[in-house]
């Protein structure tokens, strides 16, 4: 036997040499280009908002002339910025010019990652719920799990999207211009635009934030303040607004969220987590009917995740609807043949998937401590429209169809859930192991299918070049659920076709919205 | 949820060799020039409570964790100072709760280079130098983002171990050693992760780690016995946070005590058997695992000369 040693010396030198890199990560939207709009969409202010009535249902004051001692102040907070700035400010600024509504969402997104776990177990085996009122010790608040998730990111992007409605209204309406336009002393360090700045886009985003986030993640107050001034001061370091503009934007944002968080505290998710009457009612109605029903197949049992979320209020069709038209038809019976063959296939992918089978799993796991399936499509969806050069207020409108398309999708998923209480695969046959995490809650339809469905057929109308992409990415998404042995195809496939159809309602709004 | 995935890849990888005395990685002793040792190892690790940070807890949906590792291991003489060494380990792990499906499969490649600098007698004991240079490749491309289960993290780690040996009365003696292991980023199938922060990206900082292992007791030619107290501790990451799945790039440290015991035929010299058992006494982002280990070891005299018992135990 001979072995070479110089080959043993070369492994180890490259294995010392490795050792030198450098180690350091770049995220892939940390060098994001400063938003650059195409159009600036200047009649935005006339589209159709989600809840407003109309574009100045909340009044934003005339801004003071540009001419007085006042707006010269403004302009000289700009100069003083401008001069005394250090690199990590540089920094920032050029991080919150890739966009406010796509920061925020980035932002929004990490928060639901930080969020997604769920409550650890009492001593006495019961689980404790997270309270909003005491949202630090265990459990949090919230537990950010998908439902909650797609509400947060829906009701957040639908107040984005009016409350800059509103600011392009008002933008119009007092064509106050950019501060570098009036006084070309200043520098800018961003691309210009001939959008009137009063008042600030940025700064509604921040207001609506602000106060979203209270409902949403009170814990992490005073982390988003730290942002919020943050975003502020880079518009005004870039020489991008005045204060006045910013001043103006925040309070129009802050108004428009109320609006929203109202609707939020009435939209009867406050009460999906149930009641241990209701969760047992769930399973002797299904026992009832001559079907298995689901059990929680944790230890100790956990009672299931959000039962009542299909009876939270949608927003692209009505409770009606969600029931006559959108709800999928039945599942095959847990007696069938069918049903048999569907679990021996999952008993297959749970001993066979392939490693490229595996991939897939675990790409679109979004399990816990994610930023669950519907960031997901928010991160496929921002990613690709950095490349569209959408104004602020475009950007805001479809982040808020594929959000509101995503949070109907988890309102109809949970409905069809607990209308069916499905066993999982695992519950059916104790052989079939798992590739990822197992979710607590009833089988048909597949939650991330449902989403995917919804998400991928938004995003073909927004942008039509990538229709067949998403439709592709969405399938397999859907299988991915397969491959991993948690649901059955007749989970993935009908979630998939409900999600289409609920991604079709969101089109039908986008048609007729003014933003075309 | 725990890692014993790191024990596994400092305690277990080397396993056979960290934990067992036969002139591996982690002991003073030097194969002769030509020798080639080589055998077939078996651990065996389990955990039923790990540290979710430094917090002590049990899962019931993991239930007890176990490890198997299946490896070959060898040590090449290419001199009386310098050898080779190598470990080819197969890894199965498994939960006895919950859902999750157990992995299984060729874990890492690890080769080292170890020379003995200094081996001077003073009256009577002696005192060697030794210094190792290492590293650890994934031979296949397991999963490493489903801890616990995963059979390892898929980093390429690079090592530098010095050792120090006193061997008194040419029967007891005392081996400390301590190394620095540098651990490449890891990639996911995943595009985005959320460690201490929401991080937009496949790619896996890792944090180096370091070690220390400290050996004592009764060596000879024929019979090795000894207590081992060994520590890693990870130079970096982050805490589990409550109720999540450890990740690979999470703070993990474990003490470990053990003993070992190697045994030589008299009338098969070439013949060895080795066995041990540690047990993990503190850690963190870790299980407090259980270990056993074995190996039966044959040495090749490549020079082809008449076959004698080729280890040098000076």
């Amino acid at each position: 036997m001979y072995i070479n040693i110089k080959q043993i010396t070369a492994v180890v030198l490259l294995c010392v040499t490795v050792a030198s890199c450098s180690k350091e990560i770049t995220e892939r939207t940390k060098n994001a280009p400063a938003l650059n709009p195409a159009n600036i969409d200047l009649n935005a202010g006339t589209w159709k908002p989600v809840l407003l009535t109309t574009p100045d249902e909340f009044a934003v004051a005339t801004p003071g002339a540009t001419s007085g001692p006042g707006y010269t102040a403004e302009i000289n907070e700009i100069k003083s910025y401008q001069k005394t700035m250090t690199g990590a400010q540089k920094e920032r600024m050029n991080y919150w010019s890739a966009g406010a509504v796509f920061r925020w969402n980035e932002i929004m997104r990490g928060l639901v990652a930080k969020y997604n776990l769920p409550p650890f177990q009492n001593p006495d085996g019961t689980y404790p719920v997270p309270d909003a009122n005491n949202p630090f010790n265990n459990p949090q608040f919230p537990f950010a799990n998908p439902p909650y998730a797609s509400r947060a990111y829906a009701y957040i992007s639908a107040a984005q999207y009016d409350a800059l409605v509103a600011a392009w209204h008002y933008k119009k309406l007092y064509n106050r211009s950019a501060p570098y336009k009036i006084n070309n002393t200043i520098t800018t360090l961003l691309p210009q635009t001939d959008l009137p700045s009063y008042p600030s886009e940025d700064a509604a985003v921040v207001g609506v934030m602000v106060e979203m986030l209270k409902l949403f993640f009170p814990g992490e107050q005073a982390a988003i303040q730290q942002f919020a001034t943050e975003h502020k001061n880079a518009r005004i370091m870039a020489g991008m607004n005045v204060r006045s503009d910013i001043e103006a934007g925040e309070a129009l944002g802050r108004l428009v969220a109320q609006k929203f968080v109202t609707r939020a505290r009435g939209d009867r998710a406050g009460a999906a987590v149930g009641t241990p009457a209701i969760w047992q009612q769930f399973e002797t109605q299904t026992a009832a009917t001559g079907e298995m029903p689901w059990i929680s197949m944790e230890s100790p049992k956990r009672p299931p995740m959000l039962p009542l979320f299909g009876r939270v209020r949608t927003w692209l069709f009505d409770s009606a609807t969600l029931v006559t038209a959108v709800r999928p038809g039945p599942p095959p019976s847990t007696k069938s043949e069918k049903f048999k063959q569907e679990v021996a296939e999952v008993l297959h992918y749970s001993k066979n998937a392939t490693r490229e089978e595996l991939a897939i799993v675990h790409y679109w796991a979004d399990g816990l401590a994610t930023h669950t399936p519907p960031g997901h499509w928010n991160a496929i969806a921002a990613d690709d429209f950095l490349g569209q050069r959408f104004s602020e207020v475009r950007w805001a409108r479809n982040m808020a169809l594929l959000n509101m398309s995503m949070m109907d999708a988890a309102i109809a998923c949970w409905e069809a859930k607990f209308f069916y209480f499905n066993p999982r695969p695992s519950q059916v046959n104790p052989e079939i192991k798992t590739w990822t995490g197992l979710p607590n809650f009833p089988s048909y339809t597949s939650g991330h299918s449902t989403f995917s469905g919804a998400a991928a057929t938004i995003l073909g109308r927004i942008i039509p070049a990538r229709k067949t992409a998403y439709e592709n990415m969405a399938k397999e998404a859907s299988l991915s659920r397969l491959y991993g042995a948690i649901h059955y195809r007749s989970d993935c496939e009908e979630g998939l076709k409900c999600g289409n159809a609920i991604g079709g309602y969101a089109i039908a709004r986008a048609n007729v919205d003014g933003a075309n | 949820m725990k890692l014993s995935i790191n024990l596994l890849l400092f305690m277990l990888l080397f396993i056979a060799a960290k934990q067992s005395s036969a002139q591996t990685d982690i002991d003073a002793i030097m194969m002769e020039k030509n020798a080639f040792c080589v055998g077939p190892g078996y651990a065996y690790s389990s955990w039923k409570e790990y540290w979710e940070g430094t917090k002590k807890r049990e899962n019931l949906n993991l239930g007890t964790v176990s490890t198997q590792m299946f490896a070959i291991m060898g040590n090449y003489g290419v001199s009386n100072k310098l050898n080779v060494l190598f470990n080819v380990p197969y890894v199965v792990t498994k939960a006895s709760a919950g859902t999750l499906r157990g992995q299984q499969g060729m874990q890492d490649l690890s080769l080292m280079l170890k020379y003995r600098a200094i081996n001077k007698k003073i009256y009577s004991s002696r005192v060697a130098l030794i210094g190792l240079l290492g590293g650890s490749l994934p031979m296949s491309n397991y999963t490493a983002d489903l801890l616990p289960l995963s059979i390892g993290l898929q980093s390429k780690t690079a090592m530098a171990r010095l050792m120090l040996d006193y061997y008194y009365d040419n029967k007891w003696f005392a081996t400390a050693s301590a190394t620095y292991v540098y651990r490449s980023n890891v990639t996911l199938d995943r595009d985005s992760y959320y460690s201490d922060r929401f991080i937009l990206s496949n790619e896996v900082d890792m944090p180096n780690a370091t070690s220390y292992n400290i050996r004592a007791g009764y060596r000879t030619q024929w019979l090795i016995a000894e207590a081992v107290l060994n520590n890693w501790t990870t130079r970096g990451g982050f805490d589990i946070t409550q109720n999540n799945m450890p990740f690979i790039s999470n703070r993990m440290n474990a003490t470990s005590l053990g003993a070992n015991v190697k045994y030589v035929f008299r009338n098969k010299p070439q013949l060895s058997l080795t066995g041990g058992a540690s047990q993990v006494i503190a850690g963190r982002n870790m299980g407090q695992s259980f270990n056993v280990n074995g190996a039966v070891f044959y040495v090749f005299d490549l020079n082809r000369k008449e076959k004698k018992n080729k280890q040098d135990t000076n």
